[in-house]
Formats: C-alpha cells, sequence, structure tokens
C-alpha cells in the first residue's frame, strides 16, 4: 500500500479516480483525468515548503539505496563486513556494473517494514558501517574503480557500543581518509544527509542531492528541541536550517541537484534511478578527463573551500 | 596603512595581551566534582585543578596558555578572523546576537585562538577552543583557522596541537558548520602527508563534529582526566536506548579503557608531555 502525505491527498483522489475510469473503460475520462493529474503534480510540487521536502526526503516509498543498487547494477555481488567487529546492515556495499561501468557502490540502507528497520537499525550506521564502507572505498582504490555512494540517514547510532568502539573516529577517519582517496568519486543524497553520519560517506568529487532529498548538521527535531526548547517549532527550525537541495546548491555547498521525476522519486522509482544513473556516468565522464593530481587537488580546493567568514 | 588598519592591529594586540573580561573570579569557588569550597588563589596556583579531588576545572584560553606554552613566546594569527551570517539565523536569538554575547564574554570573534608558541621550547602551532565563546562550536572562522594552522605547520616544518573544548558543531551556520568537519579533515591528511605530527588534546567536553573530526585523528590523542569525549550527548543517547548511561561513560578514563585514545595527562604534566612527544616526532 502506497503511503499518501497530507498535501499529496489531492493527486492521492485523481489517481483513484483514473484507475476506476480504466475499470469502467471510459478513455475519455481517463484522459481528462491525465491532464488533471498533471496539473495537480505541477501545481502542489513545484510550490514545496522545506517541511513538505523534509517528509519527501524521509517518505517510507521513496527508494532506498537497494532499490537503487537493485535498478541499477549488473552482475552485482555484496561484499561484507569489517573485518574487524561485525557486518553493519545499515551500511551496504557493492561491485557491479552499471551501463556496462565497473563501479563499487556504498549505500545507507533505511529498510521496510518492522522486521527490515530494525536489521538496517533504521539507517542509523555504527563505527563498523563506516568502517567497512571505507574498507570497501580502499578497495575501490586500489583496483581504480569509481566510486558511488548514496546517503540515506537519520544520523550515525547514538548509542552506548557505537560510543565504546569510537564512533567519532569513524566518522572522522572516513573525512580524512575519503578527501585523499585516488579514485573518481560521486556522493548522492537518496533521501535524508543527516549530520556527520551522512558527510561520512559525504566526501567526494561530486556532492549531489536528489530534489526532494535534504542535508542537514541536526535534525530539525533535534534542532527545535535545543535551540527553541520546543520540539513543536519543527517547521521554523526546518526552514532556518536551509536543508533542501535548492538551498544547499545556492549556497555552494553542493555540486548539483538531480532532477528527479517531477511527482517524486517515491512515485517514480524508475525515472529516479534512471537519473543517478545519467548522473553517475555524466560525472564519471568527466572526473575521467582529468589526471589524478587533477582531480585530487579540485577536489581538496572544494573541500577547504567551504566557509562564510570576513577578514 | 591606514587608521583602519591601525585600529584594528591595536584592537587585535590588546585582545591576546591581557586577561580577557572573562568572569572576574569570586574570592571562592565551589568544585564541582567533590563540592569542596576553596579559595580562588589556591585554585588559581594548582591550575585549576581541584586540590582536594583532582577535578580539572574548565578554563579559558589564556589560562590554558599560560599552562601549554612557554611564558610569553604566543602570537596569535589570524585573529580578524570573523562570522558572517550566512543564513541570517534567527532562533530564540539572532546568531548576530549571540555572537555580539560571544565577543562580550570572551573578547574574541570566536571559539578559537590560534597561533604559534614555543611548548616546552619546541615551536608549535597552537589552536585553542574557548568553551565560553557559543560553547566552544565548530564554524566557518574556527575551520578556516585551524586550516590555516596546518598550513602554518607546513610551511614551517611545525608540529600541532589543538586543544578541543566543545559542544560540536554551531547549528546557526548549519551545512557551513557540518562542512568544516571535512575541511579540517581534509587539511590534517595533507599534514600527515608531509610527516608532521598532530597531538590532540581532548579536553571537557569534546562532543559531536569536533570529536568526530580532528579532534579524534590526532597522531597522538591525549585527555585531561576526567574529561567528557564521545560523539552524541547524554540526551539523545538515553532517549534512543532508554535508559541511563553507566558510571563513567563517555569519560577519559573510559575512553582509555576502551582504546580510543593514547593517554590521559593531567594538566600539571601537560607541557612536558607535549613537549617531550614533539621532540621525538620532529627534528627537534
Ligand atoms: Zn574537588
Amino acid at each position: 500500500m502506497a503511503t499518501y502525505l497530507d498535501f499529496e491527498q489531492k493527486i492521492r483522489q485523481i489517481q483513484e479516480d483514473i484507475v476506476s475510469a480504466e475499470i469502467r473503460r471510459d478513455i475519455p475520462a481517463v484522459e481528462i483525468l491525465k491532464k488533471e493529474l498533471d496539473k495537480e503534480v505541477k501545481k502542489t510540487y513545484s510550490n514545496l515548503t522545506p517541511y513538505q521536502q523534509l517528509q519527501l526526503a524521509r517518505h517510507q516509498d521513496r527508494p532506498y539505496a537497494m532499490d537503487y543498487i537493485n535498478a541499477l547494477l549488473e552482475n552485482k555481488y555484496e561484499l561484507h563486513g569489517d573485518r574487524h567487529y561485525q557486518d553493519d546492515h545499515a551500511i551496504v556495499c557493492y561491485m557491479g556494473y552499471i551501463r556496462g561501468e565497473k563501479v563499487v557502490v556504498i549505500g545507507e540502507q533505511k529498510g521496510r517494514g518492522t522486521k527490515n528497520k530494525l536489521k538496517r537499525n533504521f539507517g542509523m550506521p555504527h563505527p563498523e558501517g563506516y568502517r567497512k564502507a571505507l574498507r570497501v572505498a580502499k578497495l575501490a582504490e586500489k583496483f581504480n574503480l569509481p566510486l558511488l555512494m548514496l546517503i540515506d540517514t537519520p544520523g550515525a547510532y547514538p548509542g552506548l557500543g557505537a560510543e565504546e568502539r569510537n564512533q567519532s573516529e569513524a566518522i572522522a577517519f572516513n573525512l580524512l581518509e575519503l578527501s585523499k582517496l585516488n579514485t573518481p568519486t560521486i556522493s548522492v543524497v537518496i533521501g535524508e544527509g543527516g549530520s556527520g553520519g551522512a558527510l561520512a560517506i559525504g566526501v567526494a568529487d561530486r556532492l549531489a542531492m536528489m530534489r526532494y532529498s535534504v542535508f542537514s548538521v541536526i535534525s530539525p527535531e533535534g534542532c527545535a528541541a535545543i535551540l527553541w526548547n520546543d520540539p513543536t517549532k519543527v517547521e521554523i527550525a526546518t526552514k532556518a536550517l536551509k536543508i533542501t537541495s535548492e538551498d544547499l546548491s545556492s549556497l555552494g555547498l553542493i555540486d548539483a541537484i538531480i532532477d528527479e521525476p517531477l511527482i517524486g522519486a517515491h512515485r517514480d522509482k524508475e525515472g529516479a534511478a534512471k537519473a543517478i544513473g545519467d548522473y553517475f556516468i555524466t560525472s564519471l565522464k568527466a572526473l575521467r578527463g582529468m589526471s589524478d593530481r587533477e582531480r585530487l587537488d579540485a577536489r581538496y580546493a572544494k573541500l577547504v573551500g567551504h566557509g562564510a567568514f570576513t577578514e | 596603512m591606514g587608521l583602519m588598519d591601525l585600529f584594528s592591529r591595536s584592537k587585535s594586540e590588546s585582545n591576546s595581551a591581557q586577561p580577557k573580561l572573562t568572569e572576574a573570579p569570586t574570592h571562592w569557588i565551589k568544585c564541582k566534582s567533590c563540592q569542596a569550597l576553596m579559595y580562588y588563589k589556591e585554585v588559581e596556583a594548582q591550575e585549576h585543578v581541584c586540590p582536594k579531588c583532582g577535578y580539572h576545572m574548565r578554563i579559558g584560553v589564556d589560562q590554558r596558555l599560560a599552562i601549554i606554552t612557554d611564558q610569553g613566546s604566543f602570537v596569535e594569527f589570524d585573529a580578524s578572523l570573523a562570522p558572517t551570517d550566512p543564513l541570517t539565523f534567527v532562533d530564540k536569538k539572532s546568531y548576530k546576537k549571540r555572537i555580539e554575547e560571544g565577543i562580550a564574554k570572551t573578547a574574541r570573534h570566536s571559539s578559537v585562538v590560534s597561533g604559534e608558541a614555543l611548548i616546552d621550547g619546541v615551536p608549535t602551532q597552537v589552536v585553542i577552543f574557548d568553551f565560553a565563546f557559543m560553547g566552544g562550536s565548530l564554524g566557518s572562522v574556527e575551520g578556516e583557522k585551524i586550516v590555516r594552522a596546518i598550513n602554518r605547520a607546513i610551511a614551517k616544518r611545525q608540529g600541532l596541537v589543538i586543544v578541543s573544548a566543545s559542544g560540536g558543531a554551531r547549528m546557526q551556520e548549519s551545512t557551513f558548520s557540518l562542512f568544516q568537519m571535512s575541511k579540517t579533515s581534509a587539511a590534517l591528511a595533507k599534514l600527515g602527508e608531509a610527516k608532521l605530527p598532530y597531538i590532540s588534546v581532548l579536553t571537557d567536553p569534546t562532543m559531536g563534529g569536533v570529536s568526530a573530526s580532528f579532534a579524534m585523528l590526532g597522531d597522538i590523542i591525549i585527555a585531561e582526566p576526567g574529561a567528557l569525549i564521545g560523539f552524541a550527548g547524554e540526551r539523545v543517547i538515553k532517549q534512543t536506548i532508554g535508559s541511563d548511561l553507566p558510571e563513567g561513560f563517555q569519560r577519559a578514563e573510559f575512553l582509555l579503557e576502551k582504546g580510543s585514545i593514547d593517554m590521559v595527562v593531567t594538566r600539571g604534566q601537560m607541557r612536558k608531555t607535549l613537549g617531550d612527544l614533539l621532540r621525538m616526532m620532529t627534528a627537534h
């Protein structure tokens, strides 16, 4: 069963009307309704508030990393474990081909349904997840394979074991190592980009966001609780934090917005997967046009260039 | 040099030279740990370590400099770097107002003071966090100061010491703040490639985005006794796991036990320890 948000109710109604018209074989009605649907989709999705975009980014029907991996990757093999502690199911790693290009993919994976949500720990990795990611990233470097990273997490897991095994170091070390990993790297925020837990696989030659994804230093809920001392101020915090793809692009903090289908990736998974595939192929071509030195220097210049200050 | 230059220069010099507008000590200080009441001169003479129980109290930049650097050797750099308000952020207060309050409290524009100093005779690039300025939070100015200190270390073939005291990222700078984590970590990779030592000193508290970037990337990581160090805060962990945290969790000694840091060093031993280690890892 598809889930519809408040602001999608009208769209849902028209979609249901189309289905009944199709059952009645009322072709003219279907034609009219489809036009109406197009109009409604345009109206709804071209005026989304930041809070509505946040809801879309977290939408449970939105494609997760595994949906993209299944749609894009051919002849794929999953790689497991950090070789030290255990296999973290909140991060998945694969080798395979995207449109004939060899590639290594690392993705943060949320689960669907209670059982899978628990297995994936709601997409919140432990240190061993980030260490697995780095191990596999190094594999990509060693064999000169491009690396595609798919970001989708509420944040790194805040728990006892995670702290004991040094969550901070796991994230920090990824930031350092990915800054100098010598192979073309592309990161895409596909849903929720939750703080350091997202950034830990977000240091790359190209950092892109899907149109309705978000990227934030803290969850708007956490921000509302801390800065406003009032958890009900989530909508205001969401707006203030400037977390939408449009915001971050205009602030110069990301390299590209990937245009997912207007109706949202959650209603057109094939369209969304195609958009990521296109972006990967185009970016890879551009990055392959640079020498190793040029690519690493450009990545470094971008990373250290971030900041807003006066002197 | 124009008049404005002169003005800003004299201003920044006065910043680094004399005692700050930090709260004047009341005559009696109560230890947060053992509740003992002590005369402030006694506490100052002990480098703000409780003579009764050894608790390391939070201290400001000037006190920190006095403890780890050789007297009169510190030269501040980049004091004129100041925050802008890129998102015109307003929560209960505006970010601009919070910056003004931070300046009033510390006489600085930033939670970081950076420069060059002798540590037990070794010329070193030093970065010190001031918790009094917006909780030592990491914003664009702080990140830039760290990167410039790293660049000076590479240019002068010196080691780097960063003394952290921070609640983490500065929410008012949102993603700009988040990206200071990757910015500083990338610069540390360059320092590493230059084979120059970085000693990270973790003091109470070192949390969140600071802990999860440069603070945990030291060639050697030293913590002060009892310092709170971790990624997630107590409130968030409690909320997630639904129970209280074990005694001593996320304290320096806990991290030492778990293998996350190299050593726990008292304030009294800090300068000699830093100097000895820097000498072993550089040409001095
Ligand atoms: Zn005491």
